[in-house]
């Protein structure tokens, strides 16, 4: 029988998977992938317990997630471009200096 | 009894190939495993009767988001990845033995504090897709037109950010 | 037991066999068509009229040498043709094709499965598609087929949103987004939406030409221009699959036409009474007809029309189409609300 414990844990395992490639991980747009695993860690458990408790509030507020995350990745990787325009790198650790 | 058989199988994909995309060499291999990745919980939605979600999940988030990402990683065409050389001041290892502490301890709270089963998990109705765009017209009308407006301003903000000149 | 897992195989079987057969023999029609519209003959030599010139084309890349660039990225590069073909294929399990028939005792649908979200399931299904473009030619590490796999899908992209506009009219029209659904309201209405819709119908149909990238908006396949595109680099079997995925998607949006606009397996004037002779033909066999005069339209157009610039291109799908679908959108539901 699977209950809503079951869909909180794989959503609590996909969470922890994002902030490890989020903590470790040094090609910037890698740690943006792993902010995507992050919203769809949320978005399981919004779903399932729409299914678990009957109600159809869960899943429109997953429709806004991914408006919120679909809006954010836009900007964030036009954010990216613009910064290898500039200086030619996407790792995060040389990205320290706001001057230059 | 298929029921979870599914949510077994799905729920190994979905963590496998979230695994594959924080360690994966080569970026370009770490967006296609996140496709996979974006799949597999659409398949997952399917199983838990939000059809409407799935689809929306393959056509917004893996056929829009990630091709986005795709295109970015193309155009960042790096000859030497960030990760090709090891740095020295970074504390990878360390960093996931403490994550998976914390899982430890988030599936401890979970499995021990919410035993039991949380209400009927009847089907909610056919007509998913009316439900939800009663609920988003009616209650949630303003949030909806916020999340347009978001959209607009998101869409003008990366066009001006990844113009070449303005 | 038989009703949900028998019955739905063997149509799979059947709709697949028949997809492949048709894309085989689209491809000697193309041939002939262009001759024609050319004044010469075609393919005429193997079987009579060249009928089973087909057979001679899929046993050629059958056996031909399989080649890998030397540093292309291996997974990707084999994976690549089959990312594009399998959503091709896939898109065929929501499409009516016919009435419900009642054999031995049990209903046979018309439809491999009644999916209530049936037409967002083949949009997004189609953006999946894309994929495939992109990293055949990325994964092909060579300058052609990069440029013209990004153009290529730019192009996808563009020409997606405003399909997807022209399909939100249908949307309004009929209540609902199940494709069955579709087809019962037209019934109901007794119209077929593409009277009702005709301005959703055109660009709808440009949309398909862009979609599948055919002429006049095959610039990113055009021999004189990029070699000949994303795929310059596969020969063999996996050439095959991206020339068989090619005329499956021609395939599938003739379909997704044909239910959405021109009444699917309806007879015209369905509600008529004294028409309903016309019925007598299976629903199937009127379907195929419509997708096939849609098929042929498509093989017309590339024979006439000469091919659009890239710029020209983007121009129409932006400042044009969609801006016209939109429009399209709002009329609709005004006539809606005040008629």
């Amino acid at each position: 029988m699977i209950t809503t414990t079951h869909y909180m844990m794989l959503s609590a395992a996909l969470f922890t998977l994002g902030v490890v490639g989020v903590l470790t991980r040094r090609n910037i747009i890698i740690v943006f992938m792993s902010i995507e695993l992050m919203l769809n860690a949320v978005n399981i458990n919004l779903i399932a317990f729409s299914y678990y408790l009957q109600s159809a509030i869960g899943q429109v507020f997953a429709v806004f997630i991914i408006v919120v995350a679909a809006a954010e990745a836009a900007v964030g990787l036009g954010i990216i471009l613009s910064f290898y325009r500039n200086k030619e790198t996407v790792n995060i650790d040389e990205m320290s200096l706001l001057r230059w | 009894m298929v029921e979870a058989a599914a949510f077994y199988i799905l729920a190994a994909l979905i963590l496998g190939f979230g695994a594959l995309v924080i360690t994966a060499r080569s970026t370009v291999h770490s967006v296609l495993f996140l496709v996979a990745d974006f799949l597999c919980v659409a398949a997952l939605y399917v199983t838990l009767q939000a059809e409407f979600l799935a689809v929306i999940q393959v056509m917004v988030y893996a056929g829009g988001i990630v091709v986005l990402y795709l295109f970015v990683v193309m155009l960042v065409n790096l000859k030497r990845p960030p990760e090709a050389h090891s740095d020295p001041r970074r504390l990878g290892r360390l960093g996931v033995v403490m994550a998976a502490a914390v899982l430890a301890e988030l599936v401890a709270i979970f499995a021990v504090g919410w035993a039991k089963p949380a209400g009927g998990e009847g089907a909610l109705s056919p007509k998913n897709v009316e439900q939800i765009g009663r609920a988003l017209y009616t209650d949630y009308l303003i949030p909806f037109e916020l999340a347009s407006i978001l959209l607009l301003v998101a869409m003008i903000g990366a066009i001006i950010l990844a113009k070449r000149e303005l | 037991m038989v009703e949900t897992v028998i019955v739905p195989l063997i149509m799979i079987v059947i709709v697949l066999v028949a997809v492949l057969v048709t894309v085989m023999y689209i491809v000697l029609l193309e041939r002939k068509v262009q001759a024609w519209v050319q004044v010469r003959l075609g393919p005429m030599r193997v079987g009579p009229h060249g009928i089973l010139q087909p057979l001679a084309d899929v046993l050629k890349l059958f056996v031909k040498e399989d080649i890998t660039p030397a540093r292309a990225d291996k997974w990707v590069f084999t994976a690549a043709p089959i990312i594009v073909l399998v959503p091709a294929l896939i898109a065929f399990a929501v499409i009516p094709f016919g009435r419900d028939l009642t054999l031995f005792g049990m209903t046979i649908p018309g439809r491999i499965a009644d999916v209530n979200v049936g037409l967002l399931y083949i949009i997004s299904v189609a953006s999946i598609g894309i994929y495939g473009i992109i990293l055949g030619g990325w994964s092909s590490n060579s300058k052609y087929p990069l440029l013209a796999s990004l153009r290529s899908s730019a192009q996808l992209i563009s020409y997606e949103i405003a399909v997807t506009m022209t399909l939100v009219t249908v949307i309004m029209l009929a209540g609902t987004l199940s494709l069955v659904g579709i087809v019962g309201a037209q019934l109901s209405k007794g119209w077929w939406f593409g009277f009702m819709q005709p301005v959703a119908f055109f660009i709808y149909f440009i949309g398909g030409l862009a979609e599948t990238n055919r002429a006049p908006f095959d610039l990113p396949e055009a021999e004189q221009e990029l070699v000949a595109g994303f795929h310059t680099e596969y020969s063999g079997m996996r050439f095959a699959f991206y020339f068989l995925a090619e005329y499956a998607n021609m395939i599938v949006v003739s379909s997704v036409a044909t239910t959405l606009f021109l009444g699917g397996w309806l007879a015209p004037f369905p509600s008529v009474p004294w028409l309903s002779f016309l019925g007598l033909v299976p629903g199937w066999a009127w379907f195929m007809l419509k997708t096939f005069g849609f098929l042929y339209v498509f093989l017309w157009v590339r024979a006439t029309l000469p091919r659009y610039r890239y710029d020209q291109l983007m121009r129409l799908g932006w400042k044009w189409l969609i801006p016209l679908a939109i429009l399209n959108v709002v009329v609709t539901g005004l006539l809606k609300v005040l008629v």
